[in-house]
């Protein structure tokens, strides 16, 4: 039984992290971008930001004065347990955005869409976002108790878009929107970029949308699709984007895309969507599993697409099934 | 590489220092600057409120942004990072504000359009800054000395309130408009656009096609 007051410490110190510390991998990959920019104004703007971090992590303070939407991603293993059950930790996350928004500080961005109504917090109706997955028990495992807590802080305004392809557009279409949504939002650099391109295709308009979002927000700079050709198409759109001839902020340049995933859900038989999602400049995501006897690993690689994720058919081979039918 | 040229400025400029500047310029500010969005823009220029602060005499930079802060119980302030918000939103009420406080240097994200450039900032002998990044803001919050006050908070709340900030050597900056309205941000889309047609080889349009981004309502979502 994971205690409730280890969920909200734990929240607090994430929300902490996430706002101040560049994940490594992120860094890794700008750096590599500021390594081969050769655009004069890009090249500065690249300087100025691996700056900031640092700045940002010496004074303790934001990278980013836009706090964007702070949400939570919660992974449960199939045995976790948590005191109070899943509303107290909902309630849990709630307290932790709430305190860290006043504590770090971070800005107060969320109010009602109508009203404007703003209890400087973060906290409102349906705000923090709270999703959840479920992962069975693990080789070597004894006991999937864990939970893993992620949260990601990401700008809510520019930078994503959707559409209703067919497969007649073909790949051809699938590149087109791509092209479309990175130079749309990336001129006078609204997307912030460079930044982490997820591509959500298939699935339900819904759908489509939270995998694209999850493909740039939970997937690390480097990391590949678990199938071959996918992978394949991660590395072409990322060359593509690269060679628009945009960087940071809209200025010439060759630094729009860190890295391109994408990842797939199965769609209506007549149809293929497709969503864009830029995590930015300020890729913030941090990620902490607390085990099952209370103890907390911090991390910064959510983790979170594994084989069980991509799951493609009814019953699931894993470790969890088998001790289940014995 | 020399890179681009470094420029102090204060926050109430002399129109000498303005027509100095040029396109790419990197600027760093000194004196007060104030933050004022679609909030502020509403409460003064739409409901008439008085502007709580002396403009143009304290400052005439207007900042588009809201930073991460808080107000303490006894009424200090803690800043974080301070980050810009895009300005094209605010197009609506630029001209209006300008006007009527005497701003002679609006810094945001992104710009504004050199047609509001033309029409609204060459009158008034004004320019544009725009941040970097986006978006630098543990660096300019280390350029921000002290908050001087936060005005209609209460009515606005801490995004949308009018804060006053103290600024020494905040930056970066970058000079996106020049006092005759031309465009750092256009001049680059006009470089890149020149390539687009050889980037979209081997690419076709949706075959389902968006209703209503024109006025045309004999569109269709076919053919």
């Amino acid at each position: 039984m994971i205690p409730i007051s280890t969920i909200q410490s734990t929240a607090e110190v994430l929300m902490d992290k996430a706002a101040i510390e560049i994940p490594q991998d992120y860094l890794d990959g700008l750096q590599a971008a500021a390594d081969v920019e050769d655009g004069d104004l890009s090249s500065f703007v690249l300087q100025a930001m691996l700056e900031n971090y640092e700045a940002a992590k010496e004074d303790r303070r934001a990278m980013c004065g836009d706090t964007g939407c702070p949400r939570w991603y919660v992974k449960m293993g199939n045995d976790a347990a948590v005191e109070g059950g899943m509303v107290a930790l909902e309630a849990a996350l709630r307290r932790a955005t709430a305190n860290a928004t006043n504590g770090v500080p971070l800005r107060p961005n969320r109010v009602h869409p109508l009203w404007r109504t703003d209890h400087d917090n973060n906290v409102g109706i349906g705000a923090p976002e709270i999703e959840y997955g479920f992962e069975p028990i693990g080789p070597g495992e004894e006991k999937a108790d864990w939970i893993d807590l992620i949260t990601v802080h990401k700008g809510g305004l520019f930078g994503t878009d959707y559409r209703m392809l067919f497969p007649s557009d073909g790949i051809e279409g699938i590149k087109r929107f791509y092209l479309d949504s990175l130079v749309a939002f990336g001129k006078r650099g609204l997307a912030c970029q460079p930044a982490i391109i997820g591509i959500g295709l298939g699935g339900s308009k819904d759908t489509c949308m939270v995998l694209g979002k999850r493909a740039a927000c939970l997937r690390v700079v480097g990391s590949k699709n678990s199938d071959p050709k996918i992978a394949a198409l991660e590395e072409e759109f990322k060359e593509l984007g690269n060679s628009i001839g945009m960087g940071a902020m809209g200025f010439v340049g060759k630094s729009m895309v860190v890295d391109c995933n994408i990842e797939v859900g199965y769609c209506h038989t007549g149809g293929m969507q497709m969503s864009v999602h830029a995590f930015c400049l300020s890729s913030r995501r941090a990620v902490a599993r607390i085990h099952g006897d209370g103890q907390v690993e911090y991390r910064t690689d959510p983790d979170w697409f594994t084989d069980y994720q991509r799951r493609e058919t009814v019953e699931w081979e894993g470790h969890a099934v088998l001790e289940a039918a014995e | 590489m020399s890179g681009p040229r470094k420029v102090r400025l204060s926050t109430t400029p002399t129109p000498e220092a303005l027509a100095d500047l040029r396109l790419g310029d990197i600027v760093y500010l000194d004196g007060l600057i104030y933050t004022a969005r679609e909030g502020v823009y509403m409460r003064a220029l739409e409901e008439r409120a008085n502007i709580p602060m002396d403009l143009p005499g304290e400052s005439a930079a207007n900042f588009h942004c809201s930073p991460a802060a808080r107000i303490n119980e006894d009424g200090s302030y803690d800043l974080g990072a301070v980050t810009a918000t895009a300005s094209f939103r605010f197009s609506k009420w630029i001209g209006e504000w300008m006007a009527k406080s005497g701003a002679k240097l609006i810094i945001g994200k992104g710009g504004m359009s050199a047609a509001d450039y033309k029409q609204h900032f060459v009158p008034n002998g004004a320019i544009y800054l725009t941040t970097v990044g986006y978006g630098t803001g543990a660096l300019l919050g280390r350029g921000v000395k002290g908050v001087r006050d936060v005005h209609w908070h209460k009515e606005l709340g801490l995004a949308q309130a009018m804060w006053v900030l103290e600024a020494e050597n905040m930056g970066p900056f970058i000079v996106e408009s020049d006092l005759a309205g031309n465009s750092l941000f256009e001049r680059e889309n006009d470089k890149i656009s020149a390539n687009l047609d050889k980037v979209y080889e081997g690419t076709r349009p949706a075959t389902l096609k968006r209703f209503g981004e024109t006025d045309d309502r004999s569109d269709e979502l076919i053919g």
